[in-house]
């Protein structure tokens, strides 16, 4: 094999790689703080199949599907965060804004769906759609100030993560019946929650949101692969200069691209307030779906798919933290493992010279 | 009087920790390396201090445990130091994307001190210590009217520590040679380079720097404004050090001021209901408590919006030094 085809293998490879290095350090951090770092092993085995390997041998069930709907329950938001993080990547925006506009969708679904009542078929749309607007709105206001004045998106969206946050929770705590942390629950039928799916999957929280992620999925890979939109994007993203001379509207795209990416994170406070808590909740801090999303991006190569794939990975970890807790490991692990991928992926490029280099040397 | 006598140093005492990992921003952004875990490093500071202090009161005796915060608080510095290393390795040497680098270490920093509080203390925060630092009044000093009741009586020692990082930065970045190496490196790496100047190493500094300061910030600001760490005791501190940098135009001077009306707009919630009595308007009152939290973020936007256009702020911050690019 060529050094060429070599380095294309090693690429593609690479998010695997940067995913068990993360782990590797995690486990070694483990030992090192005299912990058990086949606890980690276990939990992950048990959040991802479902399979609790402790119980084998005795009465207890070994398998349980109520894990694996938990699983697909936390993976759903983030890996609508991951999208937003991944088709702004495409266009060669940083949206680290993902965590205000999840904020704004959750607060625009509690409003609309704690303050109106309908029919399923008119309010449920209502609601979704709203949320959806609302993060694409806030995505738009970083994307549109990178357009017009050349502000930078990073900066931008960081302090409208924050603006994000004091504004929801100064509107959620406004609506009728709220308390000083979370409003009243919203109507009947603003809620994707269903008795049904529940009931199939061992009570569990499973929701239909995962039909809004199915499509969010098919929607993000036709804009980006069928669309000259996306192929512009794309253009852009590479080298924008280029795109410029070749008549495309860069300042445009950029403002497009980013509302595009705030619907996708909007969505995903749809599927928190309307799917997975239903009620809107007043928030002292961040709970990190926007940072998430950044993790689910990366790893997952800023593709449709691969964000489908590591966001169930990341949510395997969060899975995994009570059943590590339980036994006495401080599940803050969890964290740890995710940003060390992170960071593993970000030195991709340093990683395959270092690897190449001891290749050739061989 | 008191009313403003009290303002003014809650401001000087919320000031600090953003002034401090204010100037370490700009020590990062002037090198020409990006700081967004400016946030993360503050959490490795508090977290670092808060541990320390809390063992030092423990094993100290009575008249050497006034230095215990100070030990602490350079503890807290160093550990910020060492997670800077990351950074800068990430983003100098294997010319990672400087954004995502902080925001690893962001994530990391939430993860770690929390994880390390559940190994030494058993818990999700760290124990609660029992002094911190004190406000007391500097003999002599504390009797000036006025001044001496503003800036030498019941106020935390630490606020000094600001105003003498402030005076440094001014001094090595406007009035020595090294100073002026910096900032070139951050507008134009390659002229550095083709005097002769090791843009890494100037980089590294920079990094470095910022890593120490936000420690230091951090650290301060769990030992003055809270009792323990916890894993919202820096509540976007790093994130507003980030704005006042911006918004102070990347001059140490501006970040000073800037920190210090950022501080103000933060703690003039709590002041809304005596001001609006005191000043008879009473609209200020009535201003929901969630706007003045948000004055800082929105007037970094705008500041943004206003600068654009004219070249503010380090012109190669950001990107990678390659030297084979023109």
């Amino acid at each position: 094999m060529d050094d060429r085809s070599r380095l294309k293998k090693l690429n593609r490879w690479m998010p695997v790689i940067a995913v068990l290095l993360g782990f590797l350090l995690g486990a070694l951090i483990m030992v090192v703080t005299g912990e058990n770092p086949l606890i980690l092993f276990k939990s992950m085995v048990r959040a991802v199949l479902g399979l609790n390997l402790d119980n084998i041998g005795t009465d207890k069930p070994v398998f349980s599907v109520r894990t694996l709907a938990t699983l697909l329950v936390y993976a759903m938001p983030i890996i609508m965060t991951g999208l937003s993080v991944a088709f702004a990547f495409r266009t060669g925006l940083f949206n680290i804004g993902a965590e205000g506009q999840v904020l704004v969708g959750s607060m625009a679904a509690a409003v609309i769906g704690v303050l109106f009542d309908g029919p399923a078929l008119l309010l449920l749309p209502a609601t979704v759609l709203g949320g959806a607007l609302a993060g694409a709105i806030w995505g738009f206001i970083a994307g549109y100030l990178k357009a017009k004045y050349n502000v930078h998106e990073v900066v931008v969206t960081i302090m409208l993560n924050y603006t994000a946050r004091y504004l929801s929770n100064y509107v959620l705590k406004a609506l009728p019946g709220s308390s000083s942390n979370e409003t009243v629950r919203l109507h009947e039928n603003a809620l994707l929650q269903s008795k049904f799916l529940s009931e199939m999957t061992g009570r569990s929280q499973f929701h239909w949101g995962f039909i809004i992620v199915i499509i969010s999925i098919i929607i993000f890979s036709y804009i980006i692969n069928k669309t000259t939109f996306g192929y512009e994007l794309k253009a852009v993203g590479y080298n924008p200069h280029a795109a410029e001379y070749a008549g495309m509207k860069v300042k445009r795209n950029a403002a497009l691209s980013m509302a595009i990416a705030g619907a996708f994170s909007g969505l995903a406070g749809v599927l928190l307030v309307s799917g997975l808590f239903g009620k809107g909740r007043v928030l002292v801090s961040f709970e990190n779906y926007g940072f998430d999303g950044i993790a689910v991006a990366l790893i997952g190569g800023n593709t449709a798919i691969g964000s489908l794939f590591s966001g169930l990975l990341l949510a395997a970890l969060k899975v995994a933290q009570p059943f590590m807790t339980a036994q006495k490991v401080p599940d803050a692990i969890a964290v740890i493992i995710s940003a060390s991928i992170i960071v593993f992926v970000a030195m991709k490029t340093g990683l395959v010279e270092m690897i190449m280099k001891v290749r050739r040397a061989k | 009087m008191d009313l403003l006598i009290s303002i003014i140093q809650a401001t000087l005492i919320y000031g600090t920790p953003i002034i401090i990992a204010g100037i370490g921003g700009l020590f990062s952004e002037r090198s020409g390396v990006v700081n967004i875990a400016l946030e993360g490093i503050m959490m490795i500071g508090g977290f670092t201090a808060a541990t320390l202090v809390y063992f030092l009161e423990i094993v100290l005796p009575e008249p050497v445990d006034v230095f215990a915060p100070w030990i602490a608080i350079v503890g807290g510095s160093v550990a910020g130091l060492v997670i800077s290393v990351l950074h800068a390795y990430l983003s100098i040497n294997l010319r990672a994307d400087q954004t995502i680098s902080g925001t690893a270490i962001n994530i990391f920093a939430g993860g770690f001190t929390v994880y390390m509080a559940g190994i030494i203390f058993h818990q999700q925060r760290t124990e609660a210590f029992s002094k911190g630092f004190l406000k007391a009044p500097i003999p002599l000093l504390h009797k000036i009217p006025l001044i001496g009741d503003i800036f030498f009586n019941n106020i935390y020692p630490t606020v000094y520590v600001a105003f003498v990082v402030v005076i440094l930065a001014w001094f090595l970045l406007y009035k020595t040679a090294f100073g002026l190496r910096l900032r070139g490196t951050g507008e134009n790496p390659h002229a550095i380079d083709s005097l002769g100047i090791n843009v890494f190493k100037m980089r590294y500094f920079g990094v470095l720097t910022s890593g120490f300061l936000a420690g230091l910030a951090g650290g301060i600001m769990i030992l003055t404004q809270n009792t323990q760490y916890t894993i919202i005791g820096i509540h976007g501190t790093g994130f507003i050090a980030l704005a006042a940098l911006i918004f102070g135009k990347w001059k140490p001077l501006g970040v000073l001021a800037s920190g210090l009306f950022f501080a103000f707009a933060q703690i003039l919630s709590s002041y809304a209901d005596s001001l609006s009595l005191a000043l008879k308007m009473p609209f200020l009152g009535q201003l929901p408590k969630e706007l003045y939290d948000a004055i800082p973020y929105l007037l970094t936007i705008i500041a943004l919006i206003l600068f654009s256009g004219r070249s503010v702020g380090p012109k190669a911050a950001g990107e990678p030094y390659d030297k084979g690019k023109r």
